[in-house]
């Protein structure tokens, strides 16, 4: 009895990952998973400091700037508005609804799927990272900002030294987080005929007829993933953490 | 104006909800190169608002504020560079808590006056000393007891060598048997010729230690004389009830 379903998984696993080389669709569906979130990452993480910096800096510099008034004012406002418009509609769509707009319509003469799937999903992914590190900001104890404005820092030296390196401490658990939901929101990428992780088992079900190994493959590379990017963060986490001890 | 003087207030207002709170509400002030003057107070006065406004930490809604006979409150003045001037110590410390204690006392001569590291190190550890506190240079802000985290900031802010210190409640926030040592180190600043604007509570201190004590009430100044006149013949009922409930 045990030999015998032991020699059905063999054949299942032989059939699934050995022949034909599935097992390389599988290892490239891998790599372009991690291909686009770590790109994404990174574009996400661009623009979420952009973001963040415009949105927190106006709602801290509102009242000096409005007295002075003029053309820089002005400017500011406008910056401040459209990045509440990004952070309301990108926040406010579902990202499979976003990857379809900017596949088909936004870059549609564009062939190159990979590069409108790294940029929606950094697009989307910046606006949680922007929301993340201003919560951020806000969390350091305003203490800390008027004791660097009392000794002679400008406003952005005051955010360098003092402000950005403690709300940093602070995100990273929350920032794990958001890269861990990016690397499974990737999966929706099939949509847009990405070969990715989700899709490749997906493929390899369909032409086996065989859905749990395929199926259960991928959701086993995810986890391991989420695992390893979790343990990354917790050592990085102590090792700040310890400056302060 | 006359030469000796350091900063000068004049028609100070602060006003939140379009005026319906009236923080300030007219203050004209002179301070001297020198001098120690000390505010005093009930709580919701705004006399901690009035210490915050002279290095613009708080925005004035109307009024004139004179460093050096120049006006910070023009929009065309680059506080930053005043603000070096003038050395703010608050009430509850605000250390860097991401940084030990001699880069909270380096970090600004070094960015700011473009000193060397070794330079502003030797300056941060001759205070350091100064206070007791130069085993401590290593040690991050949440090692250290109120009263040593409050001598560092009072360094922290000397290390800028300011023209004067503000002291914003310094001790207020210190267990009784800490606030001895912080104002220690305080009185043998003024000893020294600083010139010191401090908020307190520590009417010991303002008689002891003031050259002139300010008293306000209702964002105004109601008081204005040496510490035996204030404490001794108060004028005003205002003073007399005060005093009486806190002496």
């Amino acid at each position: 009895m045990f030999d015998e379903a032991f020699e059905s998984l063999k054949k299942q696993f032989v059939l699934n990952f050995l022949n034909e080389d599935r097992w390389k669709l599988l290892l490239k569906g891998l790599g372009r998973t991690l291909g686009i979130t770590f790109f994404a990452v990174i574009l996400g993480i661009v623009i979420g400091i952009l973001v963040a910096a415009v949105c927190s800096s106006f709602d801290k510099n509102k009242e000096s700037l409005a007295k002075k008034g003029g053309f820089g004012y002005a400017v500011f406002k406008l910056a401040n508005g459209i990045c509440r418009l990004y952070l309301t509609v990108i926040r406010g769509t579902p990202v499979v609804v976003q990857l379809l707009i900017g596949y088909f319509i936004i870059f549609k003469s564009s062939n190159n799927s990979f590069m409108v799937a790294v940029i929606i999903f950094g697009i989307n992914s910046g606006a949680y990272i922007a929301e993340i590190f201003r919560s951020g900001i806000m969390s350091v104890d305003n203490g800390q900002f008027e004791a660097g404005r009392s000794l002679g820092f400008t406003y952005f030296q005051t955010m360098r030294h003092i402000v950005i390196p403690q709300a940093f401490k602070t995100v990273l658990p929350t920032l794990c987080n958001e890269f861990i939901a990016l690397l499974k929101e990737t999966s929706v990428a099939g949509y847009v005929g990405i070969e990715e992780l989700t899709k490749v088992g997906d493929i390899i079900r369909s032409r086996t007829f065989s859905p749990y190994l395929p199926l259960f493959a991928v959701a086993g590379l995810y986890l391991i993933m989420v695992v390893i990017l979790t343990k990354l963060v917790g050592k990085l986490e102590r090792r700040l953490r310890k400056s302060e001890r | 104006m006359s030469d000796n003087v350091l900063i000068q207030v004049s028609g100070l207002k602060k006003y939140y909800n379009n005026g319906e709170v009236k923080a300030l509400d007219g203050i004209d002030v002179e301070i001297k190169k020198g001098e120690v003057v000390v505010v005093i107070g009930p709580s919701g006065s705004g006399k901690s608002t009035f210490l915050r406004s002279l290095n613009l930490l708080e925005l004035p809604t109307d009024g004139h504020i004179f460093l050096d006979d120049e006006d910070i409150t023009s929009p065309k003045t680059n506080i930053n560079l005043h603000r070096q001037k003038m050395g703010m110590v608050f009430q509850h410390f605000n250390l860097f808590a991401n940084m030990n204690v001699l880069k909270n006392m380096t970090i600004a001569p070094m960015q700011l006056l473009k000193k060397s590291k070794a330079e502003a190190e030797e300056k941060a550890m001759t205070l350091l000393k100064r206070v007791g506190l130069e085993d401590r240079a290593d040690a991050y802000p949440s090692q250290l007891s109120g009263g040593q985290k409050q001598r560092v900031a009072i360094v922290r802010a000397l290390c800028m060598e300011p023209e004067v210190m503000l002291f914003d409640e310094p001790t207020s926030a210190l267990d009784p048997e800490m606030v001895g040592e912080v104002l220690e180190v305080m009185k043998s600043l003024a000893a020294e010729g600083m010139t010191m604007v401090v908020v307190t509570h520590e009417m010991g201190f303002a008689r002891e230690v003031a050259d002139r004590v300010i008293f306000m009430d209702g964002g105004k100044i109601i008081e204005e004389n040496t510490p035996e006149e204030i404490f001794t013949n108060p004028q005003s009922d205002r003073l007399q009830s005060f005093l009486a409930k806190v002496l």
